[in-house]
């Protein structure tokens, strides 16, 4: 047979797959003709920028073809041989017990089987499940479609998702600026154009964009912050690791103590008022309750003032260097990048982190935010983007196979009853939980401050559990508690549907084999999530539609998520509900019959050529974000889910005053008492820093940032092609194991040298490591990537075993943010490190 | 007669790999008949990024060398196989004949700079080939140069004339210490960042109570009693003089303050390093 080439996307970019003889023999990135690409232009400092024609793909995305293979897939339907629907279920051996291959039909027998049970003992809410964050490409088969679709036919209690990635911007951030809309994070159009014009200076403060590469936008940006570089605009990076950003940018690195941004932040701040370098002008006009806020730096209301000196105490970071910056930060033009999307972070990501995103978003506002060059930046979206043509994105209502329009039938879940993700098991083991908050609270401001309790008046409490994907040892806190959880009675079965064994998927009872997006078919345009994070895909250098071609069969006996969704509702009498009459192409076509793409090419041309780039006009017309507000317009950018746009509002922010607020009427109006999250930001010691009590016995911070090599857990352990990059695992005696990175002082204190085996732990956990002893990470500090794939506990089946897979999230607090803040805090955690004699 | 060549910018490297895995997808896996066999699918680096810290915390910097065989103008490894069992190409392309070198291992010493590999299973000394089967076919780049998304290494394919001017221009040097002999057909822009020393430091007024960060002060850097470098420290205080042979050799940094005041550090230079603080 010839060789064959089908086009596919991945969450890292678009990828032309080449098949033989049914086999796949290469993936490359997505190989387009010449004639599509229409590049952008931009002119800085008489230069003139355009991208090259092709596709900057993230460095996984090269490994997709042994992934598809690896051995790691689940290759059959499994069921644990100690569970015994109509007898022993044995729920203690979860995680211990050994499977056996069954057939397809035993399999959806049993779960749709207990489907019903349970669904006629105790109600449908007595069913609960979910997936995990990220999904393999394409919007068809995305998770909030087929598997929400099935679950709420199924009248399921929903768990909310926590919104980790954003956690203190969302909770924090959103009550300086508005933008709930966007979870906390400002609008970037046009904001790359903005920084080759006007920028002096980017302050990269927890963030490494190399790394976290725009989420889904691959490495087009890493040529932008080439060209800033090459323009001579300084970079400061204000990060406890010398990440790999700052290593190729040859920045200037800051490293403070993990906890202590804010307080760096109020002595920034202390410099400018006590200079008088700050802009009163937008102070006066476009924010409110600066007086306050003012009082407090100034220690007039505490006693004390927020000195460079006050800061370098708690941060170790040189007075004198906080002084350097406030000075050079006032007098250069200078872009805040505070995380992947401009906010984001791993500062965010921890005790009060509420707090120093809010201070990002003020620090700002006393620079005259949305300015020329002043403006906050991930550098990784905002390139001149065509916005007019609309293609559905899987965080859009109408991206989902679950809620489109485009569908005969939606249906509607009518139970009310939520789960929080993060106190899950708290809330099997342990109930009842009470937390404020509707997961992603992108509606309103207000949507925060909504009590929840579980179990819900009326409801039941929940028996079965569908779990779709499986990462969380390796992702969510304190994650001892899931096995625990998993071994409880009260979860009479358990089910995992994944592609890959993941960290979870030994805890079930049965196991069902998914397919990858590259043995089924689908629709997706690179990087466009939507929803809270629209126009996503400015961060690539060309929009990019891409049929997602089916390459090969289904491997071994997976099959796609939504043929094993479709044989379940069958088995329960609800085929057609779930499927709306519809094979996935037939989806695939009516997507794109609701988007704009008719418009610019044919069906047939689309679906075979498998693509399709969506160029900017020629009329192309920037918008900067934010400098409609800075000028006292109306908004100008294309931020459509901005509530106040083309209102009489539109010239206001998303805040109850509309301006930016030093001091939160949204927070004074709910929780004015709040001291945990004030109405006027503080710096407020970590609640697990180097100020608590724990510190004696575990006196070294453990930062868990996001993996480079991987995304969160895909790829990890999946593609073993990973463990030959240094510093992705690294091999010792047959093993690959998870990295820590420790700094050489620390090491020798501890009689530890490059390539040991380490133990990690505190009273939670102890994680087995392989120690990196590096000058990049600051002393008194552990950096160990978070997402590890492998779960791999020394005794299976034992909650406290010491983990040799490097799930050091096993490590990390279930405490959250703060008491009215439900947010995740896995950069608050304190362990102690001792060389591992085995 | 065009010839091909490997261009790599140091600084540009950001050591993401996406080099070295298109490589692996390339060839693992995959025979290209007459060029090369299926490189197994662990344990060789036909591109192999090498890494390097300099300094100590905080004044530190990384650098990564992607190297990949060098495609050697007077290649050593050509002469010791014989034989054609290593031959260079018209175009430049150093290529092992698998199956003249099949079980030749002693081929895999013949490199100097470690870029021959041994494949235990097909008994065959294997390398980066140049990606040549799909230039062959017409392919204009090799996979890793298309994988790069700073252009950090890239190729071209040029005389010997117009290469020796793209040389001088970029100032480009080719990596391989003793063994320039061989003629390497790679070549670095930025060398400096992976094979010298750096020495920084940082100026600052005032004491433990008060202090600031002296931007624009005068630092000199001497040796054997002759200035070989000036620079103004930042607005840090900061100053950094790059591209020195670490071989011990002593030099004083000399501190010239607005206000006249002379300050100097003997640093003895083996590795890269921070002169501490200089007070003035
Ligand atoms: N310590 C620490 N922890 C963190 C963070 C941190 O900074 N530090 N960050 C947090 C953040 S921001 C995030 S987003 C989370 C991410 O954490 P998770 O959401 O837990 O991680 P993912 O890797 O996205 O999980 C994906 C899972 O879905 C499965 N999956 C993917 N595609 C398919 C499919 O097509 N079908 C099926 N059936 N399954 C599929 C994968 O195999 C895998 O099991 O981690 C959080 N955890
Ligand atoms: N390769 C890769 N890319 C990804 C992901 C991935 O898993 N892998 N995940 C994607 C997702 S879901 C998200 S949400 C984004 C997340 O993007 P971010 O939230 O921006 O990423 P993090 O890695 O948590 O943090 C960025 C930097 O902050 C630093 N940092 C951590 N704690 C502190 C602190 O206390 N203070 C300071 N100053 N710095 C700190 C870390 O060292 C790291 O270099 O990334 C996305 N991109
Ligand atoms: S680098 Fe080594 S293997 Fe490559 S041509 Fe030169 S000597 Fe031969
Ligand atoms: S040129 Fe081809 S063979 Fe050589 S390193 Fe690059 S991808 Fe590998
Ligand atoms: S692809 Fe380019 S930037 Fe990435 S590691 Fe290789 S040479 Fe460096
Ligand atoms: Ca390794
Ligand atoms: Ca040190
Ligand atoms: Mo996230």
């Amino acid at each position: 047979m010839s060789e064959q080439v089908f086009t596919n996307c991945t969450n890292a970019g678009p990828v032309s797959v080449y098949v033989k003889d049914g086999k796949v023999t290469r993936m490359r990135p997505l190989v387009a003709d010449e004639k599509d690409f229409k590049p952008w232009t931009i002119e800085a400092g008489g230069k003139k920028y355009s991208p090259p024609k092709k596709f900057a793909v993230a460095p996984y995305v090269h490994a997709d073809r042994r992934r598809l293979y690896s051995e790691e897939r689940i290759k059959y339907p499994m069921k644990r041989v100690d569970f015994d629907p109509d007898g022993e279920r044995n729920p203690q051996n979860r995680g211990k017990s050994p499977y056996e291959r069954i057939s397809w039909d035993e399999a959806l027998d049993i779960v749709a089987g207990e489907i019903k049970r349970v669904k006629d003992t105790y109600g449908g809410a007595a069913i609960s499940g979910m997936t995990s964050s990220h999904h393999n490409w394409g919007i068809v088969g995305y998770k909030m479609g087929p598997f929400a679709r099935f679950m709420n036919l199924l009248e399921y209690t929903p768990v909310l998702d926590n919104p980790d990635s954003w956690e203190g911007w969302h909770w924090g951030a959103t009550h300086t600026y508005g933008f709930y809309w966007r979870l906390g994070m400002p609008e970037q159009y046009d904001l790359l154009e903005d920084s080759l014009k006007n920028a002096e200076m980017i302050v990269l403060w927890s963030n490494d964009p190399d790394t976290t590469r725009g989420t889904y936008t691959g490495q087009d940006s890493a040529l932008w912050r080439q060209w800033l570089k090459e323009k001579g605009v300084k970079m400061v990076f204000i990060d406890p690791f010398y990440n790999f950003t700052a290593g190729v940018m040859d920045g200037k690195w800051i490293a403070p103590r993990i906890g202590t941004d804010t307080c760096l932040a109020m002595a920034i701040a202390h410099v400018w008022i006590t200079e008088d370098i700050y802009d009163k002008e937008y102070v006066r006009d476009r924010t409110v309750g600066f007086d306050e806020f003012k009082e407090y730096v100034l220690g007039n209301t505490d006693g004390q003032p927020k000195t460079p000196e006050w800061a370098e105490n708690e941060s170790g970071v040189k007075a004198r260097v906080i002084r350097a910056l406030a000075r050079e930060w006032a007098a250069k033009r200078t872009i805040l990048s505070g995380g992947a999307r401009g906010g984001e972070g791993g500062a965010c990501r921890q005790a009060y982190g509420t707090e120093w995103a809010r201070m990002m978003v003020l620090l700002q506002g006393m620079q005259g935010l949305g300015k020329p060059g002043r403006t906050i930046w991930g550098t990784t979206m905002g390139a001149p983007s065509d916005t007019k043509h609309w293609f559905p994105a899987y965080a859009d209502l109408q991206g989902r196979v679950s809620t489109a329009d485009i569908a005969k039938y939606v249906p509607m879940n009518p139970t009310k009853q939520r789960l929080w993700r993060l106190t899950l098991p708290d809330a099997v083991l342990d109930p009842p939980v009470s937390w404020y908050g509707e997961g992603f609270c992108g509606q309103s401001l207000e949507q925060q401050f909504t009590h929840f309790e579980y179990p819900m008046e009326g409801y039941p409490e929940i028996r079965l559990f569908y779990r779709y994907g499986g990462s969380f040892m390796g992702t969510m806190s304190d994650t001892t508690k899931w096995v625990k959880m998993y071994q409880s009675p009260k979860l009479e079965f358990v089910v995992n549907q994944d592609i890959w064994f993941n960290s979870e998927t030994r805890m079930a009872d049965i196991i069902l084999p998914a397919c990858s997006n590259f043995e089924r078919d689908d629709v997706g345009e690179w990087g466009a999530c939507g929803g809270y994070t629209c126009h996503a895909s400015s961060g690539c250098n060309y929009r990019i539609v891409v049929r997602q071609q089916k390459c090969i069969e289904p491997l071994w006996e997976s099959k796609s998520d939504y043929q094993i969704l479709t044989l379940l509702a069958e088995r329960l009498g609800m085929k057609e509900e779930f499927t709306d009459g519809r094979t996935e192409l037939d989806w695939v076509k009516a997507f794109y019959e609701s988007s704009d793409l008719p418009g610019l090419v044919s069906w047939e041309e689309f679906n075979k050529k498998g693509y399709h780039i969506i160029n900017i006009p020629d009329d192309y017309k920037s918008t900067p974000s934010l400098r409609w507000f800075a000028e006292g317009r109306d908004c100008d950018t294309p931020d459509t889910n901005n509530p106040k746009r083309n209102t009489e509002k539109a010239k206001e922010l998303g805040t109850y005053s509309g301006k930016i607020e030093f001091s939160s009427e949204s927070l004074k109006a709910n929780f004015p008492d709040d001291e945990e999250r004030p109405v006027s930001p503080k710096y407020i010691p970590s609640w697990e820093g180097h100020h608590s009590e724990m510190y004696r016995e575990y006196p070294l911070q453990l930062m868990s940032p996001h993996p480079r090599f991987t995304f969160h857990c895909h790829y990890d352990k999946h593609t073993d092609w990973l463990d030959d990059i240094p510093g992705h695992r690294i091999k010792k005696d047959g093993y690959a194991w998870w990295p820590a990175r420790i700094s050489p002082e620390d090491a020798a204190l501890r009689g530890i040298q490059n390539g040991d085996i380490v133990r990690l732990y505190n009273h939670r956990a102890s994680v087995l490591c392989i120690a990196v002893v590096t000058e990049r990470i600051r002393p008194g500090i552990i950096h160990s990537y978070a997402s590890s794939a492998k779960y791999d506990p020394l005794v299976p089946g034992q909650a406290d075993s010491p983990d040799r897979g490097g799930c050091v999230n096993m490590l990390t607090p279930s405490r959250m943010v703060s008491k009215n803040v439900p947010g995740m805090t896995p950069n608050s955690c304190l362990i102690e490190i001792e060389k591992w004699e085995g | 007669m065009k010839k091909y060549a490997f261009i790599i910018d140091i600084a540009k490297c950001e050591n993401c790999n996406n080099c070295f895995l298109s490589c692996k997808d390339e060839h693992c896996g995959n025979n290209w008949p007459g060029i090369s066999l299926s490189q197994p699918l662990h344990g060789q680096r036909w591109i192999n990024i090498r890494r390097r810290e300099r300094g100590e915390f905080p004044f530190i910097d990384v650098a990564y060398l992607p190297q990949p065989c060098f495609h050697c103008d007077n290649a050593p490894c050509v002469r010791a196989a014989g034989n054609g069992a290593v031959y260079r190409r018209e175009d430049g392309i150093v290529i092992i004949d698998p199956e003249k070198a099949k079980g030749r291992e002693e081929i895999v010493s013949s490199c100097p700079f470690g870029a021959i590999w041994w494949n235990e299973e097909a008994q065959i000394p294997q390398k980066c080939t140049f990606c040549a089967h799909l230039l062959d076919q017409g392919w204009k780049k090799t996979r890793c140069v298309q994988a790069c998304p700073t252009s950090a290494l890239s190729s071209v394919f040029l005389e010997d004339k117009e290469l020796e001017r793209l040389i001088r221009e970029e100032g480009l040097e080719r990596y391989g210490g003793e063994r320039q002999d061989a003629k390497p057909r790679c070549f670095y822009k930025n060398l400096h960042r992976y094979t010298r020393a750096f020495i920084a430091g940082t100026v600052a007024t005032g004491d433990k109570l008060r202090s600031d960060c002296v931007e624009g002060a005068t630092v000199r850097l001497l040796k054997d009693g002759n200035p070989v470098a000036e620079q103004k420290s930042d607005a840090f205080g900061d100053f950094k003089f790059d591209g020195l042979e670490a071989d011990g050799s002593v030099y004083i940094v000399e501190v010239l303050s607005s206000a006249g005041e002379r300050h100097t550090v003997e640093i003895e230079l083996k590795k890269s390093c921070f002169t501490g603080t200089v007070r003035v």
